[in-house]
């Protein structure tokens, strides 16, 4: 990117953590975003689901040899829809239409990953490499998290209301199938901009952990959203930091920082109501 | 702001409706004009809340026709001319949305969904909560109030965009006195300043019997349809408890309750 390395302190002070840092700070955003409509929804394993469903678009992208990144987001995508329209039509129950794409989804990345030529290594994919991720990568990352913040920032009144009562949004015209496939496809656009971060098997976390954390402290529906993207950034800035302190998984730590601010914000939370936290106030908040 | 329209606000023509071979609505019409405060009532399982779903446009008659504002209910354009209060605070306990951001999302119907607020649409919303005497607590979030406000909530995110007709299912279920009153009060409000009309369906109709224009009594078809005196007058009290209802309405309409169930 123009003028790297720019100059930062430690621990970005170097090109590759650079290149980490913008894309884990675009993933950071934009992941927490679609999160809060999900969390809301009871939706919160979506974004697991579609992650591993978009297994097999990274092992189709391997076999075509085209890159996995857009491979796995049609994949992605598609399968979000179907979800979506499943979930919709009630005659799948949620957990079982996940249930399906997700073993089917992992499974057919494996299958494909395994005829490839090349016989790739799957595992970058399924818990990120950020710390390789190239300049072009970046770029894509970029554009994708654009997509997510300027889709939300139309639709976030109109999701709110669906969110609120479908039934009553109907009543007042607002496109409420159209609202909620936007959202599952939104969801997938994340997992495959997050896939170089966290990988598609911990992507859910970035857009859950950092929502249950903001909408314990946070006041209203706006700043809880944007205060688990504020999260998000925290997490990913500490986490990229200690990956290169002690020489960890860079998207394992990232999920990790999440888990840890949940935790502390939630004590900071108990206290400040004078009381001890517990196991309910922990997994629920204070609502 | 006055209504728009000349004709009736909705009107319903010979409507039927069946779940599989259970009917629950037979021959039911009804219209409602401008400005009018009109109960429907009913006991449990009457067809009261299939009426409505009609009428909103979620269910579709499998005989007859409705209207509002002189056009089906899937093909009104102008939705913020229909409120909506649903039957029981749907508002999840761990929602982190404070009360000025729920109503806000009433007025979405009138400001465009994809549209930021304007000056006017925060007054509406504003406007909203006067009317239920919650502006005090706009910043409040709306998972720690109480049922009966919860309940004025709604029926404020209701008000939000302005409807000509506002409908409301059971809205005071539940609900303290003091809310109901507190309720009343933005009903009549509703009427007197915006002349928009009203139909509430509900067992409770103690807090607005003094204030309402009609009563339609429901049982799978309309058993009464007139002003509250001359319900009074055959001897039927608006206060009576909805266990009662089946046998006052057998007393009432003897020659339909024994045909129609």
């Amino acid at each position: 990117m123009p003028g790297m390395p720019w100059p930062l302190p430690w621990p970005f002070d170097t090109t590759y953590m650079q290149l980490a840092l913008v894309a884990g700070v675009v993933v950071g955003v934009s992941a927490p975003l679609i999160g809060t409509f999900l969390v809301q929804k009871r939706l919160s394993l979506l974004g697991d689901g579609i992650g591993h469903v978009a297994v097999a678009g990274v092992g189709a992208g391997l076999l075509l040899g085209t890159a996995p990144i857009w491979t796995s987001l049609v994949v992605a995508v598609a399968a979000a829809l179907a979800i979506e329209w499943l979930r919709a039509r009630g005659r799948t129950p949620g957990d079982l239409a996940l249930a399906i794409f997700f073993y089917g989804g992992i499974a057919a990345g494996v299958v494909l990953a395994g005829r490839s030529a090349t016989n790739t290594n799957l595992q970058p994919y399924l818990f990120g490499s950020i710390l390789t991720v190239a300049e072009n990568d970046v770029y894509t990352v970029i554009g994708l998290g654009a997509v997510i913040v300027a889709a939300i920032a139309v639709t976030r009144r109109a999701l709110l209301a669906v969110v609120l009562d479908e039934e009553a949004s109907r009543v007042a015209g607002i496109p409420v199938a159209a609202l909620n496939a936007l959202l599952a496809a939104l969801t997938a656009v994340t997992v495959a901009a997050a896939m170089r971060v966290t990988g598609v098997l911990l992507v859910a976390a970035l857009m859950v952990l950092p929502v249950a954390t903001s909408r314990v402290l946070a006041g209203s529906f706006r700043s809880t959203t944007l205060g688990a993207a504020g999260v998000g950034v925290v997490a990913v800035v500490l986490g990229l930091a200690a990956a290169r302190e002690w020489a960890l998984a860079a998207g394992g730590s990232i999920v990790l920082v999440t888990v840890a601010l949940f935790a502390a914000a939630s004590v900071a939370a108990a206290l400040r109501r004078g009381r001890t936290p517990d196991a309910g106030t922990l997994l629920s908040g204070p609502g | 702001m006055s209504p728009t329209t000349a004709g009736p606000v909705l009107s319903a023509e010979g409507v039927s409706f069946a779940f599989g071979t259970q009917s629950v609505l037979e021959q039911v019409g009804l219209q409602l004009a401008p400005g009018e405060f009109t109960a429907l009532v009913g006991p449990n399982g009457a067809g009261k809340s299939t009426l409505l779903r009609i009428v909103l446009g979620l269910l579709t008659p499998q005989a007859g026709r409705v209207q509002l504002f002189g056009v089906p209910p899937r093909r009104l354009r102008d939705r913020w001319r229909l409120g909506y209060v649903p039957q029981r605070p749907r508002l999840a306990p761990d929602l982190p949305a404070t009360v000025e951001e729920v109503v806000g999302a009433g007025r979405l119907a009138k400001q465009g969904w994809w549209r930021r607020s304007r000056p006017a649409d925060r007054a509406a919303v504003g406007h909203a909560l006067e009317s239920v005497a919650l502006d005090e607590l706009r910043d409040a979030r709306v998972g720690e109030l109480s049922g009966g406000q919860q309940q004025r909530v709604l029926i404020a995110k209701a008000l939000a965009s302005e409807p000509e007709l506002l409908i409301l299912d059971e809205p005071t279920a539940g609900v303290d006195a003091q809310s109901q009153r507190l309720f009343r009060d933005s009903l009549v409000h509703l009427l007197r300043e915006h002349g928009a009309a009203v139909l509430l369906v509900s067992h409770e109709l103690g807090a607005v019997a003094d204030d309402l224009d009609r009563v339609i009594v429901l049982r799978r078809h309309v058993l009464f349809d007139g002003k509250p005196s001359d319900l009074a007058d055959t001897g039927v009290s608006l206060g009576v408890h909805p266990d009662d209802l089946p046998r006052w309405l057998e007393e009432l309409r003897p020659d339909l309750t024994e045909n129609g169930g």
